[in-house]
């Protein structure tokens, strides 16, 4: 089993969500994060004063999946969530040693 | 219903005229709640209740201090030299019930208020929340009261004052100088006794939380104005003059505004355009029934640019005006003022120097801005001083850091999550006032979204 974690642009949440469910994943774990990378930020003027915000708002969904899925998934994120300016994100899989099911108890790739 | 006998019941029979004092007492009275919007949205969200407790604050002690002494101050006879009226001589508007001048009282106490509440935004996100108390009741008694019976009542700027025959008595139709410079000379004075905020040019959380309250606010007050200018109108033909320019200044001091930012910065932005409202209903507001409408257009784009301009020199001095009431109001009110000396129609034997009324009521306009300025300078820096060395006028830097609204009221604004984030802990038992030493403010409770 293996944990992947993407870093996307929250306008295109929505587009990697929608791939993702076509692909046929069971669930995920999204949150709104903040981050910058080589985007960096952007300028705010108010009343003369100049503000740099560089947190930019991205948002992060986790998912794990069985390891024979896990190249595709990657593809299918990096796939929906390119727009080619920097700023897209990040994506990263991890190992994951056990999963367990809160309603039933299972455990493992049954679980997931 | 029953006939009665009229004269039991109104004694002053009510007309027209005083319907519309009555409605403009509430229309100026209204801009108060809104510039605490107007503030509030201006500042970081950890602050945005301390900001508008100082406006209502300024509701609370100026309401109680005018039926007790500041009314009296207002209406009674000179005393000092013209200096102030007798405040015991109508102590509890004893002597104006039952009579129109109490009518008269009314419209001008939310002058008052608004007055002190207008200082407040100088000193955001620091200030000891009883001390702001304590010192609107000392600066409206000790500085508004006076400055405004000076200007508007029998005393040294009357016709028959001191310095009114001296230096001619100024133009002030509603307020450039006992209101908006006053209340930008004293921002500036307690701008440099408090001292800036921790990260003043440098922390990026000390930019305005809330814009659409910003708005709202300046809208609040747009409206307000037209009671605030034309409550004193005593002819149609004044009224309709004084709400034709009570829209127009403001519309080109937002279009000055805006476009200095274009240039300037690159766009036009909506705290822009709210600040550009405001200025130029400061810069109208002394000269709202003696210039034209194309008078009114030109004096306020003149303040709008240089309010625009003024705002970003803060960051080059230092000076910590945090919501720039010295840019808005002080500037703006200088502007409005001394630009009757030329825009002004003739009228009561005086007029601008556009209008061939050479150079004299511009010499009274500058003397009655100076004077203004050393007076509440003066007073304020001798307020300040005191309440600094007793009271003390800042928090602490631990509870700046926490934020004034948790430190100095036990509050946050903005709780938008809906889990459980702490436990409720039953009635609050009697305890020492939070913020003190003996009381430091228990980690947050009421909210985490600091």
């Amino acid at each position: 089993m293996k944990l992947i974690t993407a870093v996307v642009r929250p306008e295109k949440f929505s587009d990697v969500k929608d791939a993702l469910e076509s692909y046929g994943v069971q669930g995920m774990t999204v949150l709104t994060v903040h981050g910058y990378g080589r985007q960096r930020g952007h300028r705010e003027v108010y009343r003369g004063a100049e503000y740099t915000v560089d947190l930019l708002e991205k948002v992060r969904i986790e998912t794990v999946v069985e390891d024979g899925e896990v190249q595709d998934l990657v593809d299918v994120i990096v796939t929906s969530a390119r727009t080619g300016e920097p700023g897209d994100g990040k994506v990263w899989v991890t190992p994951v040693e056990n999963t367990v099911r809160v309603s039933t108890g299972e455990l493992g790739d049954v679980a997931l | 219903m029953p006939t009665r006998n009229r004269d039991e019941v109104i004694r002053v029979e009510l007309t027209a005229g005083h319907v519309w004092t009555v409605v403009a007492a509430g229309l100026v009275f209204f801009m108060t709640p809104g510039l605490a919007l107007f503030y509030g949205g201006m500042t970081r969200a950890k602050g945005v209740l301390n900001m508008m407790m100082m406006s209502f604050a300024a509701l609370g002690v100026v309401g109680v201090v005018w039926v007790l002494w500041g009314g009296s101050m207002l209406a009674g006879d000179p005393v000092l030299g013209g200096l102030t009226a007798d405040p015991f001589a109508h102590f509890g508007l004893h002597g104006l019930m039952g009579t129109e001048d109490l009518l008269s009282s009314d419209f001008s106490v939310t002058f008052a208020i608004i007055t002190v509440a207008l200082i407040s935004g100088a000193i955001a996100d620091r200030a000891r929340f009883g001390t702001w108390v304590v010192f609107t009741l000392v600066w409206v008694t000790l500085v508004y009261f006076p400055l405004a019976y000076m200007v508007w009542g029998d005393g040294l700027f009357s016709e028959d004052g001191a310095l009114g025959r001296i230096f001619g008595e100024p133009i002030d139709f509603a307020g450039g100088l006992a209101v908006h410079i006053n209340a930008g000379i004293a921002a500036l004075v307690l701008i440099l006794l408090i001292g800036a905020r921790r990260g003043f040019g440098r922390d990026s959380g000390q930019r305005p939380h809330n814009l659409p309250l910003v708005m709202l606010g300046s809208a609040i007050l747009w409206f307000g104005w037209f009671g605030f200018n034309a409550g004193a109108a005593t002819t149609v033909e004044q009224a309709a003059l004084i709400w034709t320019n009570t829209l127009v200044a403001p519309a080109a001091a937002m279009l000055a505004w805006l476009l200095t930012e274009r240039i300037r910065d690159g766009h036009a932005t909506s705290l822009g355009a709210a600040s550009g409202v405001v200025a130029g209903l400061v810069a109208i507001t002394p000269a709202c029934a003696n210039v034209t409408p194309l008078g009114a257009i030109l004096l306020s784009a003149v303040a709008g640019a240089c309010s625009a301009i003024a705002v970003g020199l803060k960051y080059r001095i230092h000076l910590d005006d945090s919501l720039d009431v010295c840019g808005v109001h002080l500037v703006s009110g200088i502007v409005g003022t001394v630009a009757l000396g030329f825009l002004a129609i003739p009228s009561e034997g005086r007029a601008g120097v556009f209008y061939g009324g050479g150079w004299g009521l511009l010499g009274t306009q500058l003397a009655a801005t100076l004077f203004v300025t050393l007076y509440t300078g003066v007073l304020t820096l001798v307020i300040g001083l005191v309440l600094k060395a007793t009271m003390g006028l800042r928090i602490t830097r631990r509870d700046e850091v926490i934020g004034v609204d948790l430190t100095q009221h036990a509050e946050s604004a903005y709780s938008l999550k809906d889990e459980a984030t702490g436990y409720f802990a039953g009635q609050a038992p009697a305890r020492p006032l939070p913020g003190t030493a003996e009381a430091p403010v228990p980690a947050a409770s009421k909210g985490d979204n600091q």
